[in-house]
């Protein structure tokens, strides 16, 4: 049985391996999308945009404008003269953020009056807008602090001091590049398992394999090693790259990546395998992962947070492999997680694995043509 | 007014050429190597007749064709059609030329009317002008009651029909037919024949079509024999034929199987050529006169010897063999690579009443034979008879509906895997690895079924020495030529020694030469105690075998030797009828009685 | 078309010919279409699946987030604090009596932020009005903490403000943002996500669809067969266009509607312009299409290709997710090369921000040339050869 099985994988990958274009979608694209995803994939706001109409010509507005332009998260693209202008700015998307200072502002600092600064946002992409306007409100609340300070006033009676774990910097690349490994490596083992068993059967070396005396299990093996070699192989690099080039601490114990990694792997695999036994063409297999991987992607937590979905949806997540697997990846990498709160997320993925190949196995022999 | 306008055209045999080629040459680049696959061609081909392009697979008749169409540039030289450059002006020349490719092009998803249609608003046919010229194909080609049927399920005589049709839309002057009748069954076959040279004779339309049939060559005004991108001759078939004369006769000894006759008879060096047709064999000798018959093969004294007419085949087969030197050797006597399980007589193949539905369509439907050990047993019939689909059962890759079968005592489905080791099943089309080369796929095939190390090395060379693929081990068999990927393909079903060989069409495509070197094997495989089940739709290749049912609409209309379905066929009009003759009159009888009950 | 003039017919009999061959084979195309479903499906479906799975499953609006509060000394200084948190829907407050068991809650993750309120809160804050308020939120999703953040900080303001109020006395803080958001006012994510979606599908069935139709021709042979009839190459290329592109404007259509009336998108702009815009766009998906389609002739390939050249970028490069500003130069430059690029702009402006011409115009023309560029290169590449 082993020697059939081990034939079987040193054929799938000579053939994998041995052709220029699936080498090239096994390896070039997972590695472009690394760089772009971890350099373009990013919450983080630099060089926002932004104008200033200042009526007020004192010390204090100046310096809270100062306080803008300085932090490295805004970029100063237009001064404003009458308040018409700046309805042209924010529309031309000229600039994110208007800041409006009133004439009194300086006056009624001095007197110990609360001044208002007024910000218009772009809401068009809400998320940015948010997140420009808690930027703008940090450098704010700055210059409240050190104002009171010195003027020797009594600030509020009680003040906030906020600390992020696992990320102090709050850096989105932090949380997205891990994630990019469990992604690459569902879109690599998917495609390649997906379409192993469909070119099999467009090319008609699939019924010569049913001839032989092969048995439906060790075709389950012979095509699940290979890709679970190139799944491992492609983690590693990828993860590689995210220690030794993303600069991303690996907090956790490596065995207990592995351990997500092995399960996720052959969860995908089996997702895999089971499109490839029901397609009958390639293109079939192509649609079908393309229809397996654009809501897996989308319903893992990868970019946007689970919990802010529609119940509905959140139940229909407990289904995808990468759900889980975003969880290991986020807790080992930057919380450190130890192997036993991971339990939780492990064993989900070992019974997609298992019920999928389960079916895929039976469905090798049992489709109907 | 057609005949004025006939001879406006073109007049026939008047010598005029209506396409002339001059020092064509084209070469391809596929993965490492680049194929001549036409190489410093000149040719003349005359209007007003059907001028057949023979030559074995590979010989560059569809670039040939390709050329003529302004589909392709010559790399060296230049191709006239109709007057015209066909490189420069190729608009002008497709808009007066027909071309139906090997595979036409029809739209499956559309009906046999849209398809027409298409093909009218395209070659720019006027709408009133349309139903006329509509029913008159329809007429032609008996596609009439099927208009609305989607192209896709038409069969597929039906569908080289429409192929057929859609490039007569608008009546061309030069119509180019790329193999038109490929996997086209015999009576469909026919009628296409009658069509094209009804186009010929009434519309003075000039017709050049290639063919791997070489029965067809004896219909076409002149043949242009093809080989290796050269032309090998241009004539008259008869031409061809006589200068056999003389050295053509058939064979039989009493007793003796033709194929074991046959095998003597090759291993002379003075025999050019021997086929099987039945009990009988038709032998082709190197030179003229009569041969010694009690000579011709030792220990048979109460041989029989009979002149025939020579034919088109015998004289290409006889061309080839000098191009070719490969010769049948006795290498055959080495078939199998160890000793054969011997046995004698007995079942090895039971099917009775077997049934296979599609949704609520019958493609088998009760179908009954039994196979003995070491037979040759063949399934005949048309595409679409279900033929496949019975060879898909018995090799356990369909469950049946219903009906009880068993190989070598076994339901393949199943059997244990290890049944499995006892059959060798070649597909219709090459399935191997394309991308592993000829050694990985031996090797990947060898291990499969559990031989690996020095048996499993020592297997590898008797498949690269016996099918002389040694030159190739290397190379990826995606690039390997058809014929050899044949054999690559035989040697992967037959390196583990089976019992039982399914071989699905294995013959299709490949040229005679080639076909002839599968038959000997398969003859010798047979001799050594290996059960064979072929299919094909070679009428040809009937005779080779034992015994064969001919099926059609997924049942066995006649069951037995070659000789005793011949002979169920005999009539006064048909004293001699060849297996041709036999199916089509068998399936025009089984049409009727359908049509009476 | 390479030939010259050839028959020495009239002009106009060769324009009849060539429209009733383009005729021919626009219907040959819908009827294709309307028999495979899979065109439709890409066409129809893929919209309302994907506009659903991004209307509700794509979602930045972090709402009931659940946060650990652990006072260490409850009081009423603590409880009124307490309340006047709860009054907002952005939390889910969890009360929690120690820091090891509130550490314990974050790292399992039933919790995303811990307020810690010390054992001298109510003392200092009456005192030296220094109280001091720890607040640690898990920074492992950068995006979520720092909107969380922003929320305390806000809940925070708020209590400040109820506090001086209880005193009689108003807040003093020096100086107070007010902020006002333009076109979007409750920051809705999907008002942004679902008109950039458009951009997406549109990508999908314009390229995608089209190369693999087109791929299937060659893989076929039909395409051999068209390629001898009369039909010239400027004929198969239209032929193709304007079925696709109906079928585009066609999904295009039932997107904007659910958008609308499903997803309450405001639609500020003018219809015409948006479908204007989505034309131009169309056309240069259909020709990156056509482009893949020539080159790869194989549906596999081409399809592969169509998904990693158009689709993916369209994704992340377009700015329909992630903010183009923010990304490195180098990238931002590659984003020029997008067409999806502009398209999101045009749309998220349509919709949210209306007829703003000049943000309109110059990502309409980025459009006109791409297009142009396209099927250009699509035209000269596409030859009547089989080579």
């Amino acid at each position: 049985m082993w020697r059939r099985v081990f034939a079987l994988t040193v054929k799938e990958f000579l053939a994998l391996l041995k052709d220029k274009k699936s080498r090239l979608v096994v390896f070039i694209p997972p590695l472009v999308q690394l760089l772009v995803f971890g350099y373009a994939a990013t919450f983080d706001l630099k060089n926002i945009p932004f104008a200033v109409y200042n009526e007020d010509s004192g010390s204090a507005s100046r310096e809270l404008l100062s306080r803008f332009r300085g932090s490295g998260n805004f970029t100063e693209v237009a001064t404003l003269r009458n308040e018409g202008e700046i309805s042209p700015v924010i529309n031309r998307q000229k600039a994110l953020l208007v800041i409006h200072i009133g004439p009194e502002f300086n006056r009624n600092l001095l007197k110990g009056r609360t001044s208002p600064v007024q910000v218009i946002v772009d809401g068009r992409n809400s998320n940015t807008a948010m997140l420009a306007m808690n930027y703008a409100r940090t450098i704010v609340n700055e210059f409240n602090r050190t104002w009171s300070e010195r003027s020797g006033k009594p600030g509020p009676p009680a003040h906030l001091v906020t600390r992020a774990w696992f990320n102090p910097n709050l850096e989105s690349r932090w949380f997205i590049v891990p994630g990019i490994v469990g992604l690459l490596t569902l879109v690599v083992t998917t495609l390649v398992t997906a379409l192993s068993v469909a070119r099999e059967r467009e090319q008609g070396t699939f019924d010569q394999l049913l001839v032989t005396p092969i048995r439906p299990v060790e075709i389950i093996m012979g095509k699940t090693l290979p890709g679970f070699f190139i799944g491992i192989a492609e983690a590693t690099i990828i993860i590689l790259a995210t220690v030794f080039w993303f600069d991303i601490p690996l907090r956790g114990s490596v065995l207990t990546l592995y351990t997500g990694i092995i399960l996720f792997i052959l969860s995908a695999i089996g997702i895999g395998l089971m499109i490839s036994s029901l397609a009958v063409t390639q293109q079939q297999g192509l649609l079908g992962a393309f229809l397996f991987l654009v809501p897996a992607i989308i319903l893992s937590g990868f970019t946007t947070p689970i919990a802010n979905m529609p119940p509905f949806l959140q139940d229909l997540t407990l289904l995808n492999p990468l759900r889980y697997f975003m969880v290991i990846l986020r807790g080992v990498f930057l919380e450190g997680a130890p192997f036993h709160r991971l339990i939780n997320q492990f064993w989900p993925m070992a019974v997609i694995g298992m019920v999928n190949l389960t079916i895929a196995g039976w469905l090798f022999r049992h489709r109907l043509y | 007014m057609a005949d004025l306008q006939l001879q406006g055209i073109c007049k026939a045999g008047s010598g005029d050429a209506i396409i002339t080629l001059l020092n064509v040459s084209k070469s391809f680049v596929t993965g490492k190597r680049t194929i001549q696959a036409l190489d410093n061609l000149s040719a003349r081909v005359q209007g007003c007749m059907i001028t057949g392009l023979v030559g074995p697979d590979g010989s560059g008749k569809t670039t040939l064709m390709r050329l003529i169409a302004g589909l392709l540039e010559p790399d060296k030289g230049t191709v006239t059609a109709l007057g015209r450059d066909a490189t420069a002006e190729s608009l002008l020349v497709q808009a007066s030329i027909g071309y139906m490719p090997q595979r036409f092009g029809l739209y499956e998803d559309l009906s046999v009317s849209e398809n027409l249609n298409l093909y009218a608003d395209l070659q720019g046919v006027p709408g009133d002008a349309r139903q006329d010229r509509f029913q008159e194909l329809m007429h032609m080609t008996g596609l009439g009651p099927f208009v609305s049927r989607l192209a896709g399920r038409l069969s597929g005589g039906m569908k080289q029909k429409l192929g057929l049709a859609c490039t007569l839309v608008r009546s061309p002057q030069l119509l180019l037919l790329d193999e038109p009748t490929v996997g086209v069954d015999p009576v469909s076959r026919r009628e296409l024949w009658s069509i094209v040279s009804r186009l010929v004779r009434e519309e003075g339309m000039s017709v050049l079509l290639s063919t791997s049939y070489l029965d067809e060559a004896e219909n076409c005004t002149e043949v242009i024999m093809m080989f290796e991108g050269q032309i090998l001759g241009q004539d008259r078939p008869a031409k061809f034929s006589s200068t056999m004369e003389g050295r053509t006769f058939t064979v039989s000894v009493p007793d003796m199987k033709g194929r074991i006759l046959q095998k003597k008879l090759l291993l002379r060096e003075d025999v050019t050529d021997a086929i099987v047709q039945g009990d009988r064999v038709r032998l082709v000798m190197r030179t003229q006169g009569n041969p010694d018959a009690s000579a011709l093969v030792p220990g048979a004294p109460d041989i029989t010897l009979r002149p025939v007419q020579p034919r088109f085949e015998d004289a290409f087969i006889s061309v080839l063999r000098q191009q070719r030197s490969a010769r049948i050797t006795d290498r055959e006597a080495d078939m199998k690579p160890g000793p054969s399980p011997g046995g004698n007589g007995g079942n090895v193949i039971e099917v009775k009443n077997l049934k296979r539905r599609f949704g609520d369509f019958y493609a088998v439907k009760g179908v009954t034979f039994s196979v003995e050990r070491g037979e040759v047993f063949g399934l005949l019939g048309p595409n679409g008879a279900g033929k496949s689909t019975t060879f898909r059962i018995l090799c356990g890759l369909l469950p049946p509906t219903e009906g009880m079968l068993s190989v070598a005592g076994h339901d393949l489905r199943r059997a244990p895997s290890a049944a499995r080791a006892h059959i060798g099943y070649m597909s219709q089309k090459f399935s191997l690895y394309g991308n592993l080369s000829v050694r990985e796929n031996l090797r990947f095939f060898i291990s499969v079924y559990g031989f690996t190390g020095n048996a499993g090395q020592k297997k590898i060379q008797w498949a690269l020495d016996q099918f002389e693929l040694g030159d190739y081990a290397e190379s990826t068999s995606n690039d390997l030529s058809l014929g050899h990927k044949q054999r690559l393909a035989m040697a992967c079903s037959l390196m583990h020694e089976p019992d039982i060989l399914f071989l699905d069409e294995h013959t299709s495509g490949v040229d005679p030469l080639a076909r002839r070197e599968f038959w000997h094997r398969i003859n010798a495989l047979a001799e050594q105690g290996v059960t064979v089940l072929v299919t094909t739709h070679f009428m040809e290749e009937a005779d080779y075998c034992d015994r064969l049912a001919i099926m059609t609409a997924g049942e066995v209309l006649a069951l037995g030797t070659p000789a005793e379905i011949k002979s169920g066929v005999r009539s006064a009009e048909i004293p001699e009828p060849t297996m041709e003759d036999a199916f089509i009159s068998l399936i025009q009888t089984s049409a009727r009685g359908e049509r009476s009950s | 078309m390479n030939g010259k003039p050839g028959k020495s017919g009239p002009a106009e009999s060769r324009r009849a010919g060539s429209r009733m061959r383009l005729t021919g084979l626009v219907r040959k195309e819908f009827i294709q279409i309307l028999r495979d479903p899979s065109s439709i499906a890409i066409a129809f479906l893929m919209p309302v699946v994907l506009l659903f799975l991004f209307g509700y499953g794509v979602s930045l609006d972090a709402e009931h987030v659940p946060v650990g509060i652990v006072v260490a000394n409850p009081d009423q200084d603590t409880s009124r604090f307490i309340g006047s948190f709860r009054q907002s829907r952005y939390f889910e407050l969890v009360l929690l009596s120690t820091m090891p068991e509130a550490v314990e809650a974050m790292e399992s993750g039933t919790i995303d932020a811990i307020i810690h309120l010390r054992q001298d809160f109510s003392k200092k804050l009456k005192t030296s009005g220094d109280a001091p308020m720890q607040v640690i939120v898990n920074g492992v999703d950068a995006n979520t903490a720092r909107i969380l953040s922003g929320y305390i900080e806000g809940a925070w303001i708020r209590w400040l403000g109820h506090e001086a109020m209880a005193e009689g006395a108003t807040l003093k803080i020096p100086v107070q943002m007010e902020h006002r958001v333009w076109f979007n006012s409750e920051l809705r994510s999907r008002n942004y996500l679902v008109p950039g979606l458009i951009a997406i599908i549109m990508t999908l069935i314009g390229a995608l669809l089209t190369a693999m139709v087109m791929a299937r021709e060659w893989e076929r042979g039909t395409m051999e067969a068209l390629m001898v009839t009369p039909v010239a190459r400027r004929e198969i290329i239209l032929g193709k266009l304007i079925p696709y592109f109906a079928l585009g404007i066609g999904g295009m259509a039932l997107s904007v509607l659910l958008a609308v009336f499903l997803f309450n998108v405001p639609l500020r702009g003018s219809v015409i312009v948006l479908f204007a815009a989505s034309s131009l766009f169309l056309l240069t998906a259909l020709g990156m299409g056509l482009l893949i389609s020539i080159l790869a002739k194989n549906q596999f390939v081409a399809g592969q290709a169509a998904i990693i050249v158009t689709f993916l970028p369209a994704f992340i490069l377009s700015g329909f997710i992630f903010d183009i500003n923010s990304m490195p130069a180098p990238i931002q430059v590659i984003t020029h090369l997008i067409a999806a690029r502009y398209f999101v702009a045009i749309l998220q402006t349509i919709f949210l921000a209306g007829n703003v011409w000049s943000v309109i115009a110059w990502n309409a023309l980025a459009l006109v040339v791409m297009s142009t560029v396209f099927l250009g290169i699509s035209r000269r590449k596409f030859r009547k050869r089989l080579e």
